[in-house]
């Protein structure tokens, strides 16, 4: 994951250099175990999903009652309740432009977020605090989005920092704790995430967060003049935040790979020490790489406040800032990685829906595969055992240390 | 910088410790802030009777007693001025007079804080101060349960952020146990069956394929969150089928005879069910397991320094999978609490984040059964007491819905560089 | 019953590496047999498949002619092998007797500990060997000297027949390092066979009774202790070794940096700098001396930045420099070769060409506003990979893939890749090879005749003799004395071990 270098041919002109390293991108063998081992995850999980599938339907169990007489009516029948399940879930996600559409509104929160956990983990910190720093953005970018009145683009352009501004200043405190005292940041992103929920829980109980005419603790929608403009072509309609978690993905690997700023990010997450002795402050680094987290958190709420005009309740965030950190292990916390995840993980989600309301299989099941893909993913050598790949590599990049350090 | 570096008898150059510097403006800041609290507290009483009871609810044969506050209060403050006094001069003694110190300011702290929430009622009656302590049990059980669960793996090397995946699946099984089997003691069962099947993952993932044990931990739980939500959701509204599978029998309190009847703790700590007994074997168990026995001897050492472990005959990783299993066993216990332990039906996410406080516990407690569990009981206090305040509208409810969290941010953040995990916390060893 | 231990064509491969190349050795009953190497010339490889940590690809080892197979230390205990390991394998949170015990417990019913039979056992064992310990103090409040003991009776309690001492000396002052020779004295005569690892001849030459010489993981032959220092080193290294460096006499300057009453508290509030003055003139090498562990490391840290003094003012070219960070201290001018360099040198993951420009990534050379200069940062390492000689695959290996030696030259070119107005050098040779040693031994010295204030510390005498122009001997946080490179061995040896320059005889350890 890191600047893939070129290999220095005796006599070469830097230009020259520079094609090799471009050349040394695109060569198969630094990124292909890496697919493969993914591609594995990704099927083992398919199975073990049909499987479940097959296992939790109700003509299924009917047909082992008589397995014993006429075994291959439980094969026909698990199999058109896996099929039926998995197509319906496919089609559900990239069946039609609507779904499309569908697929990649659901991704941009997650691909947002989940750039944000990706930063952290690159600086050497787990942030498992998405959840709360999106919490916190959306409340703020709310706020601003309905109750504030201003001209049209101004008023989103205002909305947006605030979303930004708020969910980087969340975000920053755990880093700042981390540099500042060495909590680790584990144990207090979590804490966090349960303070915006509470500092949420208490917004909504005021009459400000109420919305008119409502008894639910609900908060009126953002003004249209607050809101991501739309971009509708046939039947393809999705709000510019689509747009905007690409630019946040090329922006991040920018970061990374072709700044100062991300090599002193990345070598402060390879070996803090070694960062400090070269005079780099691991303290600003911290802080730094988790208030550009929060932010990127932020983002991923304005796409559902200012993107899709939800209201503001206790239920709203969902599970995205869990869901981030997933995206992020896919990815194996590289931009291109997560925003190629976070991809996936919207597919799987709206396809889920689809899945329970044509073929009955609860949608929770995508959640399982999801938690199941990382898991395998996390575990090269189990995949590579399982599907015979004899490759080296494609092991895991991610960075997190245990309480010491 | 113009130190003069007398260099005293011993050959010790004298300059003062900075660490010394930081202790004595910590505690000047702290108890300054305690004081003026407790000075703004009495400052905005009227009238300072309450009325209490130490009983767990107000009833006929126990009717509640009205009391003057104002001396109570009047003796907190005069504590926190000592103390102030005290830091002021940089006289705070270190050690166990120190730690009775910081108890009584504490004490005062806390017993204005309460006085002044129930002092001046405007209702139509007064809420009584009731005794927090029976529901301080009963919310800790859980989290000791999952402490002693992170303590076990954790100083045996393994870190274990799964405690919230073992503590839903241990509820949800426990939920199905109890139903099947139309007992709530089978769910216990259940509940142990299901926490340990997390920890054979834990096991595998980490142990086998070393897997980075924060990032495994994370991802279990979102496994386990998953599929309890799948199950759950594969359960039939038909009430038939349900009441086997959901509808479990919940735990009966066993009062025991005799010590029950002691006032404050008799009720609280006497008056449970059969899951907070076994909490309380529980935590002498694993203290005594750890710390005077040759299993513990070799499990903290392959927690330490699994070489050393490895070059005198210790099977590191061995000893590795049997404090992950055990542990899993204590957690799924937890786990149990939320459906048989105490509402019955598993619901989405049952657990509510209690394994992450439980994990907050493990640490705040440093790595010790008894620091765990007593740190647990912290959070237990601080949970009840917000359920009870929840009745008064002095300070909103949100607020003190967030005091656990808050606490757990400034102990770790507090506490770091003075606590020390297991050296080889979290690193895979391969002999 | 003294046992023999003999060892038959004994090979280890690591992939296509061959660490160990058909050993055969013989252990003599109740002898002291010395085994002489270099860093990396295989030594530990052979004694970790002798103590059943590793398997050995080929051969087999035979006790009192038994052929034996080891899977696990325990089997290696079994038959009476006991190992002192360089790194100690002790639990510096257990007490003395929970670490000796530990594997073998004592128990007052089963599986429950006593510490008491425990610590009689501890004080029994001591007893009889002649090393005292307290039983129960903390492992890791004890000295190192003691540490040492520690894990000797560990080993022994194990009722050892043969006692590995894998490089015991490493860590101890000269006065240590004699009453250890007594102590493997006395086990011999106690009929202890003992393998004495170590890469110091004149240890060898003062307690072996055989010594084997290995080189690039193979026997290259055995010595009577008479041979001669330069005989040794020749066979260690496979030619005749230059034990000094070619330098002209130094062409002293100005004083470039001034120390006065600096002052270190560690964490745990204890003094381990303690009131140091010196003074490093530009175009000198000014070696510290002294035994690991006598505030040489803090010092150095104190100058670098990374700990703020306590107490004292740090002088470069007459500005206090005292409260700059590291980053301040890195653009005064001060180039820094850490002495773990794995720790705070280098990063592993990171490729050469990245280590190359660790601290020089800000700078105009390499970036353009908040941009990286991509082509320069190549062109940089392909300068540096061919003037430091490094041996890599290519610009973009991990620098962790690299040979010690290798990795060393990566920090060495980085530092010398700036103008420098002083250089502080901790241990630059640790685990390099002899080739590397000489070639950063010279490129030390070409900066000093370039007019840089060069210190180094070293815990090898050896390197303090060949490069320094004057040398501070460090011991328990003080610069005891400074002396000039012409004193004699013995008495720098009785400075590192604390005795003060006019009174000699008030020696104590």
């Amino acid at each position: 994951m890191t600047l893939q270098a070129p290999v220095p041919t005796p006599g070469a002109e830097p230009e020259s250099v520079e094609r090799a390293a471009k050349a040394e991108l695109r060569h198969p063998a630094s990124w292909l175990p890496t697919v493969k081992v993914t591609a594995g995850a990704f099927l083992t999980a398919l199975v073990i999903g049909a499987v479940v599938i097959a296992l939790s339907d109700d003509d299924v169990i009917e047909s082992l009652k008589y397995f014993g007489t006429y075994p291959w009516d439980s094969f026909t029948r698990s199999w058109d309740a896996i099929w039926s399940s998995y197509s319906a879930l496919v089609k559900g996600a990239v069946g039609s432009s609507n779904a499309i559409a569908s697929t990649l509104d659901r991704s941009a929160p997650l691909i947002c977020a989940g750039l944000g956990v990706t930063l952290a983990f690159r600086a050497g910190l787990f942030n498992i605090g998405a959840q709360g720093q999106l919490i916190i953005g959306a409340l703020c970018a709310g706020y601003v989005g309905f109750t504030w009145n201003l001209p049209p683009f101004v008023h989103l352009v205002v909305a947006l920092v605030a979303g930004l501004a708020s969910g980087a200043l969340w975000g920053a405190i755990p880093g700042f704790l981390k540099a500042r005292t060495g909590a680790h940041e584990v144990i207090t992103t979590i804490m966090f995430n349960y303070l915006a929920a509470s500092v949420l829980i208490y917004a909504l109980s005021h009459d400000t967060f109420q919305r008119p005419g409502s008894d639910n603790a609900l908060s009126p929608k953002v003004d249209d003049s607050a809101a991501f403009p739309r971009l509708s072509i046939g039947g393809f309609d999705a709000h510019l935040g689509v747009l905007i978690a690409l630019l946040a993905g090329a922006a991040a690997w920018w970061l990374l790979e072709r700044s100062t700023w991300g090599f002193e990010l990345r070598a402060v997450g390879a070996n803090a020490h070694a960062s400090r002795t070269a005079g780099m402050s691991v303290a600003k680094v911290y802080t730094l790489a988790m208030l550009l987290a929060g932010m990127l958190a932020g983002l991923a709420a304005t796409m559902q406040v200012l993107g899709n005009q939800n209201s503001l309740s206790a239920t709203l965030p969902g599970s995205i800032g869990f869901d981030a950190i997933t995206v992020a292990l896919l990815g194996r916390a590289s931009p291109l990685g997560t925003v190629l995840a976070g991809l996936l993980f919207g597919a799987m989600s709206v396809g889920g829906v689809a899945m329970q309301a044509g073929a009955g299989t609860p949608k929770e099941l995508t959640d399982v595969l999801q938690a199941l893909i990382v898991l395998f993913v996390a575990a090269p050598a189990l995949v590579k055992g399982m599907l015979r790949i004899k490759e080296s590599g494609g092991g895991a990049t991610v960075m997190a240390k245990g309480w010491g350090s | 910088m113009a130190v003069a570096n007398a260099i005293s008898d011993e050959g010790i150059v004298d300059v003062r410790d900075r660490t010394d510097i930081r202790r004595q403006a910590k505690l000047v800041s702290i108890f300054g802030l305690v004081l003026l609290a407790l000075i703004a507290f009495y400052s905005r009483i009227d009238d300072f009777h309450i009325v209490y009871t130490l009983g767990e609810r107000v009833i006929k044969d126990d009717p509640a007693k009205e009391i003057n506050a104002q001396p109570i209060m009047i003796v907190g403050i005069v504590v926190a001025a000592l103390a102030l006094l005290l830091a002021a001069v940089n006289r705070v003694p270190k050690g166990a007079l120190g730690a009775l110190g910081y108890l009584l300011v504490g004490v005062a702290f806390f017993s204005g804080f309460i006085i002044w929430c129930y002092a001046d009622q405007s209702g139509a009656f007064s809420v009584a101060i009731i005794n927090p302590f029976p529901g301080t049990i009963r919310l800790a059980t859980p989290l000791i349960f999952g402490a002693i669960a992170g303590c076990l793996c954790e100083r045996a090397g393994v870190i274990n952020i799964a405690i919230e995946g073992q503590f839903l699946m241990g509820a949800f099984f426990a939920a199905v146990a109890s139903s099947m089997a139309y007992s709530a003691e089978m769910g216990l069962v259940g509940g142990i069956l299901a926490g340990v099947a997390i920890a054979v993952l834990l096991g595998v993932f980490a142990l086998r394929y070393q897997v980075n044990q924060v990032v495994l931990g994370v991802v279990l739980i979102a496994l386990a969150t998953g599929l309890t939500d799948f199950l759950l959701s594969q359960v039939p509204d038909d009430p038939d089928i349900k009441k086997y599978l959901n509808e479990p029998l919940i735990l009966e309190r066993v009062p025991i005879s005799g010590l029950v009847n002691i006032p404050v703790i008799g009720p609280a700590l006497f008056n449970q069910t059969i899951l907070v007994y076994i909490m309380y074997a529980s935590v002498v168990f694993v203290t005594l397991l750890l710390f005077q026995t040759t299993w513990g001897l070799r499990a903290r050492s392959v927690g330490e320094h699994p070489k050393a472990a490895d070059t005198v005959g210790i099977k590191v990783n061995r000893i590795r999978w049997q404090a992950v299993l055990l542990g899993g066993a204590f957690a799924g216990l937890g786990g149990a609490y939320f459906t048989v332990g105490s509402t019955g039906t598993f619901d989405s996410n049952a657990s509510a984040g209690n394994g992450f406080i439980a994990l907050a516990a493990v640490i705040m407690g440093r790595w010790n059964p008894v620091g765990a569990t007593l740190a647990s009981l912290l959070f237990g206090f601080c949970f009840t007491l917000q359920a009870q305040l929840a009745f008064l509208d002095k300070i909103p409810g949100e607020l003190l819905r967030a005091s656990p969290y808050l606490i757990t941010v400034i102990a770790v953040a507090g506490s770091v560089g003075r606590v020390r995990p297991p050296a080889a916390d979290g690193e895979p060893y391969q002999s | 019953m003294p046992v023999k231990l003999e060892i038959k064509g004994l090979t280890k491969k690591f992939g296509s590496f061959t660490a160990n190349d058909h050993i055969d050795l013989t252990i003599e009953p109740g002898e002291i047999h010395c085994l002489l190497g270099e860093n990396g010339a295989g030594k530990s490889t052979l004694m970790n498949m002798l103590y059943g940590l590793l398997d050995p690809t080929e051969g087999e080892i035979l006790v009192d002619g038994e052929p034996v197979t080891f899977h696990s230390p325990s089997d290696a205990i079994a038959v009476g092998i006991g190992m002192v390991h360089q790194h100690f394998m002790l639990v510096p949170v257990f007490t003395v007797a929970e670490n000796v015990m530990l594997g073998r417990e004592q128990t007052s019913a089963p599986g429950v500990l006593s510490r008491t039979k425990a610590s009689e056992f501890v004080h029994q064992l001591s007893e009889r060997y002649g090393l005292q310990v307290d039983p129960s103090a903390l492992v890791e409040s004890l000295p190192v000297g003691a540490q040492q003991r520690v894990e000797i009776l560990k080993a022994l309690s194990n009722e050892a027949k043969v006692l590995i001492l894998d490089e015991p000396t490493a860590v101890l002052t000269p006065q240590e390092i004699d009453e250890l020779m007594d102590i493997m004295r006395s086990l011999k005569e106690l009929g202890t066979s003992i393998i004495f690892i170590t890469h110091k001849l004149r240890e060898v030459r003062a307690v072996g009774d055989r010594i084997s010489v290995i080189r690039r993981g193979k026997v290259v032959g055995t010595a009577p202790p008479t041979a001669t220092e330069a005989e040794l080193a020749e066979m260690m290294v496979g030619r005749e070794v230059k034990l000094k460096v070619d330098k002209a006499p130094p062409k002293t300057g100005e004083v470039v940096l001034s120390v006065e009453g600096c002052t270190v508290v560690d964490p745990r509030g204890h003094q381990v700098v303690k009131d140091v003055s010196f003074e490093a003139r530009a175009g000198e090498v000014l070696g510290i001396a002294g035994v690991q562990g006598n505030g040489q490391t803090e010092l150095i840290k104190a100058l670098l930045g990374l700990v703020r003094p306590d107490a004292g003012v740090i002088r470069l070219d007459g500005e206090d420099i005292s409260r700059h960070g590291p980053r301040e201290s890195l653009d005064d001018g001060i180039g820094y070769i850490p002495e773990d360099r794995s720790h705070d040198g280098y990063i592993g993951a990171f490729s050469v060409r990245e280590n190359l420009i660790l601290d020089l990534y800000r700078t105009d050379r390499f970036s353009r506003g908040p941009a990286l200069r991509l082509d320069d940062i190549a062109a940089n390492a392909d300068h540096r990979i061919v003037e430091f000689d490094i041996r890599t695959e290519s610009a973009s290996t991990p620098v962790s893939s690299l040979s010690g030696g290798n990795q060393q030259k990566v920090v060495v070119a980085r530092e010398f890749s700036r103008p420098l107005k002083v250089l502080v050098a901790s241990q630059p040779t640790r685990g390099v090879d002899v080739g590397s040693i000489e070639f950063i031994h010279k490129r030390i010295i070409s900066e000093r005749d370039k007019g840089t204030a060069v210190i180094i510390v070293s815990t090898e005498l050896d390197e303090i003799f060949a490069l320094s122009d004057r040398i501070a001997v460090m011991y328990d946080g003080r610069i005891v004395d400074t002396v000039s490179p012409d004193i004699r061995r013995e008495d720098i040896g009785l400075l590192m071990a604390g005795a003060t320059p006019d009174k000699p005889e008030e020696v104590t350890v």
